[in-house]
C-alpha cells in the first residue's frame, strides 16, 4: 500500500517535470526570425487589437474599410481599458505565437521592446510605409534599432492649462510661472500642479522637468543614462523645490491626470500640466467652475518652450500575422489623412500627420491644436529601450523620494543612473 | 477512480507549481548589442534566488548590489511589509471577530439582520472595498473632511500602511465572525450552566470554557486569513499603488512579484516561488504546532480530539 502510493506521488511529479519540460523553451522570448519574412504578400481576414474603444473611434473606422474590402475584412479585438493589462494580453498572445493577432496597437514605450524580442514586422522592403507627412518625433517612438517597426497613430503632448482671469500672459519659462505663483497665493489657491503620484505619470512629469532643462535620460546611443548631468540636476531640483516651498500643493504627491484634472476645474489651482483630453472637458463639465476662464499654453521650460513627453500609440504587425499584405495595407489606412482627421474629431486624439495641425476647418473645430503643435514638435520620446519597465521604475521610484524630501535630488539622480544601468 | 484524479492534480495543480521552479533556474532574455534583439538566457543556477535574498544585481560590468529603483532592491521592505500587514491585519480581525461573534451568538431580537448585515463588506469585491476606500483616504476625501484634518493619507510611510489595515480589517473581519460563530454554536449551553453554577466569572468563562473550545474553528479561521493577507495584492494595489513613505511603504510580496513579471519572467518566477514557500512554511507551521486541521479525518473525529 504504501509503495503504491509512493509511486503515485512519483509519478504526478514526473508527468509535472514533463510537462514543464515541454514549455522551458519558449519562455526564453526569442524567436520567430522565419516568421517576420512569411506571409508577406498574402491577404485574406485579419484582426486588429486595440484597447477599450472609450470614444467609439475604431469600429466605425473598421466597418468603413471592411466596405471597401470585402474579401480582406478586418475584426476588432477589443481589450480591457488598463495599460498594464492590454501589454500582459499583447506578450501572452505573442508568446503562443498567435496567429490571430495580425495588427495591434501598441503604446509607444512599448514598441522598443516588442521589437526587440521579435515580435514585430520591420516595416521594410514590401512593407514600407511613406512617414514623410508624419510629425518626426513620432515616427522616432516607432523606430528601434535604425529600423521602423511601426506605423505612429495617434500622438499626444503635454499642454499647461493657465486661468486666464487671474494670469494674462501665460508664463514662457519655468521662472517666469513660479515668480507667478505670488498671484495663487494671493487668490489662497495652489499655483502648479503635475502628476506626481508614483507610476507612469510621474515618468512623463520628471522627463518634461529633466528635458526641459537640457538634460536628458538617455544618450544617444539608446542606452547609457545620462542624468547625473548638470542641467537634468537643475530641471529635478526645480520640482523639489517648488514642492518644498509649496508652489506645488503636498497633496499634488497623489495627483493622477484626473485628480488634477477636477482640482483645476473647481478653481483650486493656477497652473496645470495635463494632455490635450482636459480642453473639451473643462470647457463642457457640468462641474467645471473654469469654462470660460482658462488657457492653454505650451509647457514652460529653461528658456522658452519645454519639453514635452511624447505620448501616443502605433500600429504594428505582429510577425506571426498570415495576411501581411492585408495588414500593411490597414497601417497605410490608419495613416491616411482621413482616419486621422476622424481621430482628431472624433476621439479628441491627437493626429500624427504634421499638415492637419494648421488645416483651418480642424482648427475652428479644435482650437487646441496649433498649441498642441508647438508641444509635440519640441517633444521628446520617452527612452525607446527594451528594457523600458525597468527604466520607468528606476525613474519613478527615485524621482519620488527625491520629492518627498527623503533623498536629495543628488542622491536621487546617483541612484536613477546606476538603476538605469542595471535595467540592461 | 484514484489515478485519473492524481493526473488531474498533476495537471492543474502540479505542472504551474513545477514549471514556475524550472523557470525560476533560468537566466532572463539578455540584449545581443549586436542585432538589437532578445535572445535565450539560458542556465542560471541561484543567480534568480540570490538577486532577491542579496539583492545582487548582474550589470554588464558585472554583480554588485542593486540600486535603489532597481526593484531588487525593495525585497526586504517588501517581505516587511507583508509581514507587517499580516501580523497586524490578523490580530485585529481576531479579536474584533471573537468580539462580533460572541455579540451574534445570544438570542436578541433581529438576530438574523445584524448576521446578514454583518456580511455586508465581505459580500463586496475586494477592488470596490479598495476603491471605496480610496475615495475615504483621498486628500479631498471623506476622512480628512469628518476629521477636520489635512492628512494625505495615501502618501505617508505610516499613514498609507495604516489606511490599508483599516480598509483590510473593514472587509475581512466578518469572514473570521462567521467561522467564528460556527464554532461558537457547537459548544452546549450546559456547560456555561454548570459553569455558573460553580460561580464561575463571566472572564472566568471566556478564557476557561469559550476560548478552548472554539478553538479549532479560531485556529482555521486565522489560517485562512494568514495565508490570505501573506499573498495580498489587489487592496494596496489599487488604494496606494503599492506607493507611501519613501516609495514603497505598502509595497507587498505579491506587488512585486507583479512589477517583477513586466521586467522579466524568470526573476518573477524565483519571486514568486519564495513566496509560494513562505505561505507553505507558515501554513506548515500552523497545522504543526497549532493544531489549525483544516481537513479533520474521520479517524480523529472519532477519538473525539476535536469538539
Amino acid at each position: 500500500m504504501k509503495t503504491r502510493r509512493l509511486a503515485a506521488v512519483a509519478g504526478i511529479a514526473v508527468i509535472g517535470l514533463a510537462l514543464a519540460g515541454c514549455s522551458g523553451g519558449s519562455s526564453g522570448g526569442s524567436s520567430g526570425g522565419g516568421d517576420a519574412s512569411k506571409g508577406l504578400t498574402s491577404r485574406g481576414p485579419i484582426t486588429y487589437v486595440q484597447g477599450k474603444d472609450n470614444s467609439n473611434v475604431v469600429r466605425p473606422l473598421i466597418a468603413k474599410w471592411n466596405s471597401a474590402h470585402p474579401s480582406e475584412k478586418v475584426t476588432f479585438k477589443e481589450q480591457s481599458d488598463q495599460a498594464d493589462q492590454q501589454h500582459d494580453d499583447l506578450v501572452q498572445h505573442f508568446q503562443a505565437k498567435d496567429a490571430n493577432y495580425d495588427v495591434v496597437d501598441v503604446d509607444v514605450v512599448w514598441t522598443a521592446e516588442f521589437a526587440a524580442k521579435s515580435w514585430l514586422t520591420p516595416l521594410t522592403g514590401k512593407m514600407k510605409i511613406d512617414t514623410s507627412s508624419l510629425l518626426p518625433s513620432t515616427v522616432a517612438t516607432a523606430t528601434y534599432n535604425k529600423t521602423l517597426f511601426a506605423a505612429p497613430q495617434t500622438s499626444d503632448g503635454g499642454l499647461l492649462y493657465y486661468r486666464s482671469d487671474l494670469v494674462k500672459t501665460p508664463p514662457k519659462t519655468w521662472d517666469e510661472m513660479m515668480s507667478d505663483c505670488s498671484i495663487a497665493k494671493k487668490n489662497g489657491i495652489g499655483c502648479y500642479a503635475g502628476q506626481f503620484a508614483k507610476y507612469e505619470g510621474l515618468t512623463v512629469n520628471a522627463s518634461e522637468a529633466i528635458n526641459g532643462s537640457g538634460g536628458s535620460i538617455l544618450g544617444k546611443d539608446g542606452s547609457t543614462p545620462t542624468v547625473d548631468s548638470s542641467a537634468a540636476k537643475k530641471g529635478l531640483q526645480n520640482l523639489v523645490d517648488a514642492f518644498k516651498d509649496g508652489n506645488i500643493p503636498a497633496e499634488a504627491i497623489t495627483y493622477q491626470e484626473e485628480q488634477g484634472r477636477t482640482a483645476f476645474e473647481a478653481g483650486k489651482l493656477l497652473f496645470l500640466r495635463n494632455w490635450p483630453y482636459v480642453y473639451s472637458l473643462a470647457k463642457t463639465d457640468g462641474s467645471s467652475k473654469v469654462k470660460t476662464t482658462f488657457g492653454i499654453a505650451p509647457l514652460p521650460g529653461a528658456d522658452g518652450v519645454g519639453a514635452s513627453t511624447l505620448g501616443g500609440h502605433n500600429a504594428a504587425i505582429s510577425v506571426y500575422s498570415k495576411h501581411k499584405a492585408t495588414a500593411h495595407d490597414f497601417l497605410e489606412f490608419l495613416e491616411s489623412n482621413e482616419t486621422q482627421k476622424f481621430f482628431a474629431t472624433q476621439g479628441s486624439l491627437a493626429p500624427v500627420v504634421a499638415s492637419l495641425y494648421t488645416d483651418p476647418t480642424l482648427v475652428k473645430q479644435l482650437p487646441y491644436l496649433p498649441t498642441l503643435l508647438t508641444s509635440i514638435q519640441s517633444a521628446v520620446p520617452r527612452p525607446v529601450t527594451p528594457f523600458y519597465p525597468a527604466v520607468t521604475a528606476a525613474i519613478q521610484d527615485n524621482t519620488y523620494a527625491a520629492l518627498k524630501g527623503s533623498k536629495t535630488v543628488d542622491e536621487a539622480l546617483k541612484d536613477m543612473q546606476a538603476a538605469i544601468k542595471a535595467a540592461g | 477512480m484514484i489515478v485519473p484524479t492524481g493526473i488531474l492534480l498533476a495537471v492543474v495543480i502540479g505542472y504551474p507549481v513545477v514549471s514556475a521552479v524550472i523557470m525560476s533556474f533560468q537566466k532572463d532574455a539578455g540584449l545581443d548589442k549586436a542585432t538589437g534583439l532578445f535572445v535565450a538566457g539560458g542556465f542560471a543556477g541561484l543567480a534568480n534566488y540570490s538577486h532577491w535574498f542579496l539583492q545582487q544585481c548582474t550589470t554588464a560590468a558585472g554583480t554588485g548590489p542593486c540600486p535603489p529603483g532597481n526593484i531588487g532592491a525593495v525585497f526586504w521592505e517588501s517581505i516587511g511589509n507583508t509581514l507587517f500587514f499580516t501580523v497586524v491585519t490578523v490580530i485585529l480581525e481576531t479579536v474584533i471577530g471573537v468580539w462580533m461573534a460572541i455579540i451574534m451568538n445570544r438570542n436578541f431580537r433581529g438576530r438574523a439582520l445584524v448576521r446578514a448585515a454583518i456580511l455586508v463588506p465581505w459580500a463586496i469585491p475586494t477592488a470596490v472595498t479598495a476603491k471605496l476606500w480610496y475615495f475615504i483616504f483621498d486628500y479631498n476625501g471623506i476622512l480628512n473632511h469628518v476629521l477636520g484634518t489635512n492628512i494625505i493619507w495615501t502618501a505617508g510611510e505610516w499613514s498609507s500602511r495604516f489606511a490599508i489595515v483599516i480598509a483590510d480589517t473593514w472587509k475581512t473581519t466578518p469572514f473570521m465572525a462567521l467561522l467564528i460563530l460556527a464554532g461558537l454554536q457547537l459548544i452546549p449551553e450546559e456547560v456555561y450552566e454548570a459553569a455558573s453554577m460553580d460561580g464561575a466569572s463571566t472572564v472566568q468563562r471566556f478564557f476557561r470554557i469559550t476560548l478552548p473550545l472554539v478553538r479549532p474553528a479560531l485556529m482555521v479561521a486565522v489560517l485562512f486569513r494568514v495565508l490570505d493577507a501573506l499573498r495580498m495584492y489587489d487592496l494596496p494595489a489599487i488604494l496606494t499603488g503599492g506607493g507611501g513613505g519613501t516609495g514603497n511603504a505598502t509595497t507587498t510580496l505579491s506587488i512585486l512579484v507583479v512589477q517583477q513579471i513586466r521586467q522579466g519572467f524568470n526573476s518573477a518566477s524565483a519571486l514568486s516561488t519564495i513566496t509560494f514557500l513562505l505561505v507553505f512554511l507558515v501554513a506548515f507551521v500552523f497545522v504543526r504546532f497549532f493544531g489549525a486541521n483544516v481537513v479533520q479525518t474521520q479517524a480523529a473525529q472519532q477519538k473525539g480530539e476535536l469538539k
